[in-house]
């Protein structure tokens, strides 16, 4: 699994990097990008997934590796 | 204070200072996303109101139909030529692009998560303090003398003003946010008195002549394109730190109570799993979003069949968007531990709240230290409560007994 931040949509919640702090890093200005190239432990699945359904402007986006991109 | 007839028809003659809405507007909202999604109002010279989330989405993203020179509703009706181009009456919540972007990004670094992260000790001791006040009464008043003072004091801490004045701040809100419906002359008056100007100005002279570390001085010393902001800039900007970072956070920490209040099996669950407190709080800022922003109609068009037209006010009601039961299953129901919750409490799009990791920090700590010492309460009567008019909602009276 793979997680992506849209950095057009993202505007600083702060929300993944709260439920999933080990998976995004935030910039000073508060915007949002993945880590490690936005690949995710299997133990952070669920952090992850969590960090996607949370960000009120769907800007976290998740890839599982035998599946299409999912908002 | 209001002037205007009770509401008969919430589809064509709405108003968000009637006493109903200001009650509980939760079932106003529910009944127009299903028969008039994008209601009208003559009142204001002429509101706009979408409820469902979607439109309140399209609205928050569109910065070419819809400007943010105004964000407050009210009988006064800017003009063309009111506001300081492009900078607006306080950057930059009332600056619409390009400038919008070049004011915000001066104030994000002050409220990043880690910067926040700084002012949660002050936050901690300031809400003991608070509590440890009210040691040995069976009686509290939760808004009045708990909630209301955390944000306002952690407001002055960053800006570096004397806490003495803290209750000049509560009456500059309250004229702001609260008396909307006042007669235009009326609150042209407030306006006009410069009274709000003329604290910022002195506040603004000691800090020149005597810079600090705080967000005040920071803001003197700030450069766009080489060139210290301008006085109206500052001034502005301070006035928006104040006035948005204080009845907002005081609204969420108090509705928050006010519900823990009437749910026994709630504050069993937060006082036994701590753990799930920044859960929850997401899930009270969901359910009882304080903050209503506005926009005006910056061009005619016609927006989901209906004609806006140039300089009409549109309120944008996020906590509406929150209710929206085909975003949130369940929408109605506080739901503590709800998992999938993207939320519009703190806004959308560019105008994003910029203290919103402030708010949520106060609001988390605010609960902690009140279950951790309070572990079960509830109203002395529901019908004491009382409900802030305007676009900042949140109660202002929750009597409470200490069980």
């Amino acid at each position: 699994m793979r997680v992506h931040v849209d950095p057009d949509r993202c505007q600083g919640h702060n929300r993944c990097y709260a439920l999933a702090p080990s998976l995004f890093a935030i910039d000073e200005l508060g915007y949002a990008s993945e880590l490690n190239g936005g690949l995710v432990p299997p133990e952070q699945e669920e952090a992850a997934r969590r960090a996607a359904a949370n960000c009120p402007e769907y800007a976290v986006s998740i890839v599982d590796s035998d599946a299409g991109a999912s908002p | 204070m209001t002037h205007h007839p009770p509401v008969v028809d919430w589809a064509t003659d709405f108003d968000h200072t009637d006493a109903r809405w200001v009650e509980n507007p939760f079932p106003i909202w529910d009944e127009l996303r299903h028969t008039c999604p994008v209601a009208h109002s003559d009142r204001y010279g002429g509101t706009w109101l979408p409820v469902r989330h979607g439109d309140v989405v399209a609205v928050a993203y569109d910065t070419e139909h819809f400007t943010s020179r105004s964000v407050v509703v009210s009988e006064v009706r800017p003009g063309p030529n009111d506001l300081p181009a492009p900078i607006g009456l306080a950057p930059p919540i009332t600056s619409d692009p390009p400038f919008h972007a070049l004011a915000r990004r001066l104030l994000l670094p002050a409220f990043s998560p880690k910067a926040i992260a700084g002012w949660e000790a002050l936050t901690r001791d300031l809400c003991r303090e608070l509590l440890a006040a009210t040691s040995g009464r069976r009686e509290i008043d939760a808004a009045i003398d708990y909630a209301q003072h955390i944000p306002l004091r952690v407001i002055i801490g960053m800006l570096g003003f004397p806490q003495e004045d803290a209750d000049i701040f509560r009456r500059f809100i309250s004229q702001v946010l609260e008396d909307v419906a006042a007669t235009p002359e009326e609150r042209q008056a407030v306006i006009e008195s410069g009274e709000i100007d003329q604290y910022m100005d002195e506040r603004i002279a000691e800090h020149l002549a005597h810079p600090r570390d705080d967000l005040t001085s920071y803001l003197l010393d700030a450069e766009l394109d080489g060139n210290k902001l301008a006085p109206e800039h500052v001034r502005g900007t301070m006035i928006l730190l104040m006035i948005a970072g204080i009845d907002t956070t005081w609204s969420a920490i108090g509705a928050s109570l006010w519900h823990l209040a009437q749910h026994p099996a709630d504050r069993r669950r937060l006082a036994a799993d701590p753990e799930l407190m920044p859960t929850a709080v997401e899930e009270f800022l969901r359910a009882y979003a304080p903050v209503t922003m506005a926009r005006m109609v910056a061009q005619d068009f016609e927006f989901r069949g209906r004609a806006f037209k140039e300089g009409d006010w549109l309120l944008l009601p996020f906590p509406a968007a929150n209710r929206d039961d085909t975003v949130f299953p369940d929408a109605s129901s506080v739901v503590l531990d709800r998992a999938d919750n993207r939320h519009a409490a703190f806004g959308l799009g560019i105008h994003r709240c910029i203290g919103s990791n402030l708010a949520r920090m106060e609001v988390r700590v605010a609960l902690e230290e009140w279950i951790g010492r309070y572990p079960d309460f509830e109203l002395t009567d529901p019908s004491l409560v009382t409900w802030s008019p305007g676009q900042v909602r949140g109660p202002r009276r929750i009597p409470v007994r200490i069980l």
